[in-house]
């Protein structure tokens, strides 16, 4: 079959095909797929983890692990690139096609300066000298918006922030004046203010430059202010493409149509101003490390700077903030899972300060469940070991045959198979593993659940689901909830009430609706508009 | 909504725990498996192999010294007259035509001066080489006479040592005594290592700090002058010599166990278990142990290696196991000391111990590929 | 960073202390004395012996006195070389150990590198399993066993090296072959691992993304990384090393110190033993401070303030 030509064409992917081999058997990662990116464009391919999308790149730029078996064609304008030795690749990758990843922590070697790492790219392909390539470095940092450059491009990595590193990235990736900038997943890490930052730097950079982008991400959000057209994936084969308008608004499949929709929904009614105080925090600190002394640095650190909070029954509390706002060790403490100064309440009684065993009979009434549904499970104990563990401990006369029974109902409960109790956790997927982390959990009947970013490990569809039955779990057994997340659009959807903290301080508090569509501090502004107008802010810059 | 209840589905297929996997791993690894024969083998002739052994290991055959192996038996054919002559030396009679056919010896003996004394036959049973010797004398002239004696049969399939004792069995027992010290001493570090270093990673702080300054310490010590102080200390005691070299082995596994309590108290899964208010026994005992168990089994299989190569080097230096008793350690220093006019004292007690520590070494590899899920 | 190596050898005073007093008092508790295989001599004459090396004052005053005699750099008499000093015969043996342990200390760095990378690179091939393969066989083979063999082969039946001695260059290949082997294979196993792990990192990724040439991912930023676990390896190794080994010392016939080990347990001389258990102690905190500078000069994000 004789192949068109478009020479307008940066990247052309025809039927390309993703295979690992792993010592369980053959996976298919990605099963037969093509695409194309034009000159100029911006296109985006979206889907959930598991999709395929980033194999596609990685095999593209032949950086595929060494396990992975790539067929079918890629080619850069024309000219076929899938599989070629390395030294012919070498020619294309970091000069015509250059690429930024998620994780701007790793993706930097940690033992050279910025400037050693920049001057590589330009010294291999430009054939620059060093000093011309330091030249360029500089201009490079400058274009990319760092701030005193001069001085930045001797740090090391480990010297600067997250989205400053991301910045450092592109610097690197625009380099050789590429045609193509392949971008996997490139702000997933970052806060929302810093990510709203770095995409609206991409947006000004490729107009100006002109190159074109290809931008693979889970965040439809981001697709919808972003990109011009749209690749859909599912499952290692394309669901559907089309312009990003199109897409948007006249969804061709279910899926798409189910991931538009997934979109975190529906709003929570505050309890009555009289509902009793269920778990209270007085003036709570929390201080790590320890003080100076002779030839010791003081390493101390305050995470969490005096903060009261109460919560009274069936009230959700959101607790909102970027990493490192204090916002865990917070619900943490409150718990008495961390030392902490102030005073915790519940349900009248004192519990600050109370060592393991005294805290015991007040465990049962509150419960945790945590962010890595991965992590959270004991990976040797089967499910039912796992829900029961706690009635062992909070009512040791059960019966066997009445454990079993309350395990079963917790599963049922969250919305899984009672016959899936004697599992191992690595058997379930992600939001599986989180229900029966809050099985676990809801099997004690707590009064009381600390909810540390739930959902933020799991995507979107899932997330979806995890809330829906949070909110049921809630209505049916009356529970209190301090949700801790940074997705605010989660949080509006789950909470009555909202805390920002910044910096182990709470910077704003008030009912959701009123925070969230008037908030009063510029923080919180910020934050909001970064998480919901994202497509404003692009195009407000842009223009 | 037709995805929506992608998350729910029930998984196909068997429940596997994560052990299960690893054993599946494992039998997936042609090294490891074939390993594991070897071991199986080597134990056994190590527990079985010096009661069957044709020879004691302490039996020495002075006609015998430094043989080479051979599948034929000893003594050879040339052998036998010479060992004949040297062990009726004594007798002090003539001796005239030598037979030697089947299995059996007919030797003339005749005396100028004396009749034979009967008694004479036993010179040939004192010598390992002979047995069941009779005399007959002739009746008619008291100074002549016929010994007839069986000889023996003798198979040294790895020849015979520096004092004529059969290296084969030498070898056997060696085995049994270097497998139980990787065995006995390798049980006592792992028992000191682990409640040390899970108690120092559990509780923690001041307590941890001290703990491991402890460690810290003894790791500075000359190794060898601690154990070498041991075994002075308690003798050239069997029992008291693998107590010792395991109380010192212990150091590393202190510090292995240490560092993985200290990551697992990190995880999730071991805070959700203080959320639920359980017990910091039940904690190690329930979410800890069982999670470092898959560390703990890796090392084991790579510190039994290091045990018997601690032995040896002590047998090597003279302070190991005693006389008659043996150790591979003991075989091989010997064999250095021999090696050039008898190869095979070096040779096969040397091949024993690579092969034996090889198979620990590929075990304890396959190990961490199947328990490590990482995939190197 | 200065001030950090200070302090560090500051901090090593009391670990040397509890090391040399720990020592001190478990060698006197072992059962036996210095002149025991003098049985035969008189009451009198045995007096004289201990009175004139101080074991007839009580235990803690001879701890003293060999503290303050330490402190001013006198290891004391040795019992069994009876007209030397202790830090003499230590002075004399230990040129000769250090300079055998550097050479196989340098050769098992370089070869190990050397190899690991290699097996790394190729992954799973027939090169990477030969490597593996011979690794292993380095680290199973004690080196009372490969000494020998070595001297056998090339001394007695080849004849193309020295069997024995000290002086000649030719003289060294041998025990520093012996010294070096298993250590070279554990290198070479430690870099095969990290390295492994370096070529997947994210980093090395990046390189690979933007066209890096082969020798410069593999030299400049996987290499980096993979060999600080070997550095920290080598630390207390090197102390080891350095200090003389008692297998190859005897194998070849060499004027080291590791025999002092051996000689002086054996033979109950409390001042010799002390003497080693000092020389390696202050050998292991020295090369674990060396360690712990050269990752701080490897890895910027190690800082020491």
């Amino acid at each position: 079959m004789a192949k068109e030509i478009h020479k307008d064409r940066v990247l052309e992917i025809d039927d390309i095909r993703v295979n690992f081999d792993t010592p369980d058997g053959t996976v298919e990662a990605v099963r037969g797929v093509s695409m194309h990116v034009q000159r100029g464009e911006t296109v985006a391919v979206v889907g959930e983890s598991g999709s395929g999308k980033s194999q596609i790149m990685m095999s593209a730029m032949g950086l595929l692990a060494s396990n992975g078996h790539a067929t079918g064609s890629v080619r850069y304008r024309g000219d076929e690139i899938l599989n070629l030795p390395v030294k012919k690749l070498n020619k294309i990758r970091g000069a015509k096609i250059s690429m930024i990843f998620q994780e701007p922590m790793t993706s930097l070697d940690p033992l050279y300066t910025i400037q050693d790492q920049l001057c590589e790219p330009l010294m291999v392909h430009g054939g620059m000298s060093r000093s011309k390539a330091r030249a360029r470095v500089l201009e490079l940092l400058k274009l990319v918006q760092i701030p005193d450059p001069e001085r930045r491009m001797k740090s090391y990595p480990y010297e600067m922030s997250g989205g400053q590193r991301q910045r450092v990235m592109i610097a690197m990736a625009l380099a050789n004046d590429p045609d193509l900038l392949i971008a996997d997943e490139p702000t997933t890490a970052l806060d929302v203010t810093i990510q709203a930052d770095i995409l609206h730097l991409l947006a000004e950079l490729q107009a100006r430059l002109g190159m074109s982008i290809l931008f693979i991400t889970h965040d439809l959000g981001i697709v919808e202010a972003f990109a011009d057209r749209v690749y859909v994936m599912r499952k290692g084969q394309l669901e559907e493409e089309g312009a990003t308008e199109q897409i948007f608004h006249n969804p061709a499949t279910d899926y798409t149509r189910m991931l538009l929709d997934a979109e975190p929904s529906g709003e929570k009614y505050a309890p009555d101003a009289d509902a009793e105080v269920m778990l209270s925090g007085k003036d709570v600190v929390v201080t790590f490390g320890a003080p100076g002394g002779f030839l010791r640095k003081d390493t101390q650190f305050t995470a969490v700077k005096g903060i009261d909070v109460a919560l009274h029954q069936e009230q959700t509390i959101g607790i909102v903030g970027e990493s490192g706002s204090g916002k865990s060790t917070l619900g943490r403490a409150l718990l008495q899972l961390l030392p902490s100064d102030g005073r915790v309440v519940y349900l009248g009684q004192e519990i600050s300060g109370l060592d393991r065993s005294h805290m015991k009979p007040y465990r049962d009434g509150l419960q945790m469940v945590f962010q890595d549904p991965y992590g959270s499970l004991s990976p040797r104990m089967t499910v039912s070991e796992i829900i029961t563990e706690g009635l062992l401990v909070h009512e040791p006369g059960l019966s066997q045959r009445e454990r079993a029974d309350r395990a079963a109902q917790a599963l049922e409960d969250v919305g899984l198979e009672a016959s899936m109790r004697n599992r191992f956790p690595h058997e379930f997927s992600g939001g599986q593993r989180q229900r029966i982390a809050i099985a676990r959990a809801v099997v004690l009947r707590p009064k009381v659940i600390v909810l540390d970013e739930p959902t933020s490990a799991l995507d979107r569809s899932v997330q979806k689901q995890v809330i829906e039955l949070l909110r049921r779990l809630q209505k049916e057994h009356s529970l209190s909830y301090l949700f801790i997340s940074h997705d605010l659009a989660v949080v509006r959807a789950l909470s009555d009430y909202v805390m920002v903290m910044r910096e182990g301080e709470v910077v704003e508090q008030g009912l959701t609706e009123q925070v969230f569509d008037n908030p009063t501090q510029e923080y919180t502004r910020d934050l909001m508009r970064a998480a919901f107008d994202l497509r404003e802010i692009l195009r407000e810059k842009l223009a | 909504m037709t995805d929506m209840t992608v998350d729910n589905a029930p998984i196909q297929g068997e429940s596997r725990s994560l052990w299960a996997t690893a054993m599946l791993r494992l039998r997936r690894n042609k090294a490891a498996m074939a390993s594991i024969f070897v071991l199986i083998i080597l134990a056994l002739a190590g527990i079985f192999g010096p009661m069957l052994a044709p020879h004691s290991y302490s039996k020495v055959y002075p006609e015998f010294v430094k043989v080479k192996p051979s599948l034929e038996s000893y003594p050879q054919e040339e052998q036998v007259i010479p060992a004949a002559e040297s062990a009726l030396r004594r007798a002090r009679v003539d001796l005239g035509a030598i037979d030697v056919e089947d299995g059996k010896v007919r030797i003339e003996v005749s005396s100028d001066s004396r009749d034979i004394d009967p008694r004479i036959s036993r010179y040939l049973d004192r010598s390992s080489v002979f047995s069941d010797a009779e005399i007959t004398v002739d009746p008619t002239d008291p100074k002549k006479g016929v010994i007839e004696a069986s000889v023996q049969q003798l198979y040294f399939l790895m020849g015979t040592d520096a004092n004529g004792r059969d290296l084969f069995s030498r070898i056997l027992i060696s085995l049994r005594i270097s497998l139980m010290i990787g065995a006995l001493a390798t049980a006592v570090a792992l028992t000191i290592g682990v409640i040390y270093g899970a108690t120092a990673g559990f509780i923690g702080g001041r307590v941890d700090n001290v703990m491991m300054r402890f460690v810290d310490v003894m790791y500075s010590l000359p190794f060898v002058f601690f154990v070498i102080l041991l075994v002075v200390f308690f003798g050239r005691n069997l029992v008291l010599m693998f107590l010792a070299v395991g109380a010192v082995e212990w150091l590393d596994m202190a510090r292995i166990t240490r560092g993985q309590t200290l990551s697992l108290r990190r995880r999730e899964f071991v805070q959700a278990a203080e959320a639920l208010g359980v017990s910091g026994k039940s904690i190690v005992r329930r979410h800890i142990i069982p999670n470092t168990a898959g560390t703990v089994i890796i090392y084991m299989t790579l510190l039994i290696p290091k045990v018997i190569l601690l032995e040896s080097f002590l047998s090597f230096l003279g302070l190991g196991v005693q006389e008659p008793l043996t150790s591979l350690g003991v075989l091989i220093s010997e064999g250095a000391k021999n090696m050039r006019n008898a190869p095979f004292m070096l040779f096969y007690p040397a091949a024993t111990m690579t092969i034996l520590l090889f198979a620990l070494n590929f075990l304890g590899d396959g190990l961490r590929d199947a328990l490590d899920p990482k995939d190197r | 960073m200065l001030s950090y190596a200070l302090r560090r050898l500051l901090s090593a005073i009391p670990t040397l202390f509890i090391i040399v007093t720990a020592s001190f008092f478990m060698m006197r508790l072992a059962p036996g004395g210095p002149f025991d295989q003098e049985r035969t001599l008189e009451a009198t004459v045995m007096a004289n012996l201990n009175a004139t090396f101080g074991l007839d004052k009580p235990l803690w005053q001879q701890y003293g006195i060999y503290l303050s005699n330490l402190f001013q750099g006198d290891m004391g008499p040795s019992f069994i070389y009876r007209d030397k000093r202790v830090h003499e015969i230590l002075a004399e043996g230990l040129p000769i150990s250090v300079q055998l342990g550097a050479t196989a200390l340098i050769l098992a760095l370089v070869l190990g590198a050397l190899l690991g990378s290699i097996a790394a690179l190729r992954q799973n091939t027939k090169t990477d399993f030969a490597v593996i393969a011979v690794a292993t066989f380095g680290i199973t083979v004690p080196n009372f066993v490969v000494a020998p063999v070595l001297s056998l082969v090339f001394a007695v039946i080849l004849s193309w090296l020295p069997a024995q001695g000290w002086g000649q260059w030719n003289q060294m290949i041998l025990p520093v072959i012996a010294l070096a082997l298993p250590q070279i294979a554990v290198v070479t196993r430690l870099i095969r691992g990290s390295m492994i792990e370096a070529l997947r990192s994210d980093h090395v990724r990046t390189a690979r993304a933007y066209g890096l040439p082969t020798h410069m991912v593999v030299g400049k930023h996987a290499l980096r990384a993979a060999i600080l676990p070997a550095i920290s390896y080598l630390g207390p190794a090197a102390a080891a090393l350095l200090t003389g080994s008692i297998v190859v010392e005897q194998v070849f016939n060499l004027p080291g110190i590791g025999r002092y080990f051996v000689i002086g347990a054996l033979n109950r001389d409390y001042t010799l033993v002390m003497g080693t258990v000092v020389i390696v102690a202050v050998f292991v905190v020295v090369f674990n401070l060396i360690v712990d500078l050269l990752y701080a000069v490897l890895d910027p994000r190690v800082r020491y303030d």
